[in-house]
């Protein structure tokens, strides 16, 4: 990838900033989630509540069904590949994928290397619990990150925990001193120029999304007040009472984050929210694929 | 002189730090109330348009903005801001403000893969970089809308009036001349 490519493909995070990513499995989910106001939409088979439930091995969709939603939809598309699996990005690279989710949401495919993201064209989200995790995906050739709260439990608190660890990193990166910063390089394990420029800017090098247990317009705002720059709601959608309605709430939530006269409005008679399962009631803590 | 940014969703902070550079006051629009500011000048920014444009209906934007545009106040659309404002879209049966005479083609250098950088004439300011990302270009311009910019034989930046639009983003680069051109019409 070409530093030009590259720096096209930050943009295009730059574009999905204040917008709601929704995860969808047919092209009729698709049109309802473009039509409520989705910035992107991620098209897999199935979505995170029902990889838990299902349990087995989860991979990267059948090409043909990303291809419906990709003719179903004018806004960008992206899918899912498992971690370290280059072959499967590959296939999704091949049929023009927008953006590729390096996901820890499909079971890893290589339990010590990520994917060489500089090889590909096409440009990658990928998860991150910290900051060091955050900068060594974006120096493997990510260009866009996003928390790793726990996938399919409708339980935020761990995408919290996430932000603000990476909040609090960053700010202290920011009043840390140049011999500081490059110790703070050798105990993160990334390169001193991309710690340089955390500490020069107070902000990651690339745009950064909250995922992971977003249910309702109020998670929305509270993941955008913590310093998040968009949303990305998997399950909380289409798990939810009344899908239409509940996403064009978070949507709106999302550009209203801070009016909580507006937000309150949104919250009403959404219907039911998703179940959700809490963090201490799952045997498979997903964020813990992957480094 | 105060330049009001669309703010509902997509790039428009780099546009603040862009009108900041240039030492203009610029403020957001989210919701109907922040359009009782006083401000002169309105930038619609890069992001998906139908997110956009649903949301300056669902928020009760639209008709003031509309008003204003089309009571002359200046207005610059980048990318998702230049389908706003196109009177239609050749491959999309949606509409918006439709206050500028411009039919849009949006997507249409296909997807993210054909997203390119380039430098290009741009009248009445020189050669400058462009950044198109997912970007439209214009099938043709009418009425007296002057084509400022052309790429490949597409139109990628347009003026009629107080309105300009291009279908690259200036403030991903951080040019600041097509921000003066506009700060200057």
């Amino acid at each position: 990838m070409s530093n030009e490519r590259y720096e096209l493909n930050k943009n295009l995070a730059q574009m999905l900033k204040g917008g709601v990513i929704m995860d969808v499995t047919t092209p009729e989910q698709a049109r309802i989630a473009q039509e409520a106001g989705a910035c992107a939409v991620m098209a897999l088979e199935r979505i995170p509540a029902d990889i838990r439930a299902a349990g087995g091995v989860a991979r990267m969709s059948d090409p043909a069904m990303i291809k419906g939603i990709q003719n179903a939809v004018t806004i960008p598309v992206m899918a899912k590949c498992r971690i370290g699996h280059f072959a499967e990005a590959q296939i999704l690279e091949a049929i023009e994928i927008d953006y590729i989710d390096e996901s820890e949401v499909l079971s890893p495919a290589d339990d010590k290397y990520h994917i060489d993201k500089t090889k590909f064209n096409v440009p990658f989200v990928c998860g991150a619990k910290d900051l060091g995790e955050a900068l060594r995906r974006i120096s493997e050739g990510a260009s866009m990150i996003r928390t790793k709260g726990e996938p399919g439990t409708g339980d935020v608190v761990q995408a919290v925990r996430h932000m603000r660890m990476m909040q609090q990193e960053i700010r202290r990166l920011t009043s840390m001193s140049k011999d500081e910063l490059y110790q703070a390089a050798k105990d993160l394990q990334v390169d001193y120029e991309l710690v340089k420029y955390v500490a020069e800017n107070g902000k990651l090098p690339v745009v950064n999304f909250a995922a992971g247990g977003v249910a309702t317009p109020a998670d929305a705002a509270l993941m955008m007040q913590l310093g998040a720059e968009g949303v990305f709601v998997g399950s909380g959608i289409f798990k939810s009472g009344n899908p239409a309605k509940r996403a064009a709430a978070i949507v709106k939530a999302v550009t209203n984050y801070t009016d909580a006269k507006m937000i309150a409005e949104l919250s009403e008679d959404l219907g039911e929210a998703m179940v959700g399962i809490n963090e201490q009631e799952i045997a498979l803590l997903m964020a813990e694929r992957g480094k | 002189m105060t330049v009001a940014v669309l703010a509902l969703q997509g790039a428009f902070i780099e546009h603040e730090k862009i009108l900041a550079k240039l030492g203009a006051d610029s403020f957001e629009i989210r919701q109907k109330k922040d359009l009782e500011r006083s401000f002169d000048r309105l930038i619609i920014p890069g992001g998906e348009s139908t997110v956009q444009g649903k949301l300056l209906r669902e928020l009760d934007l639209f008709d003031g903005i509309k008003s204003r545009i089309e009571s002359g106040m200046p207005v610059y659309g980048t990318c998702a801001g230049l389908i706003l404002l196109a009177k239609s879209i050749s491959n999309d049966s949606a509409q918006h403000l439709q206050t500028m005479s411009i039919v849009a083609n949006r997507n249409a250098y296909g997807r993210q893969l054909g997203s390119f950088h380039t430098d290009a004439q741009f009248d009445g300011v020189g050669v400058i970089p462009m950044t198109f990302i997912r970007a439209p270009y214009i099938d043709e311009v009418f009425d007296n809308t002057e084509i400022l910019s052309e790429v490949g034989g597409k139109i990628v930046a347009a003026r009629q009036g107080k309105q300009l639009v291009t279908a690259f983003h200036p403030e991903l680069d951080g040019d600041t001349r097509v921000h003066e051109y506009f700060l200057n019409m």
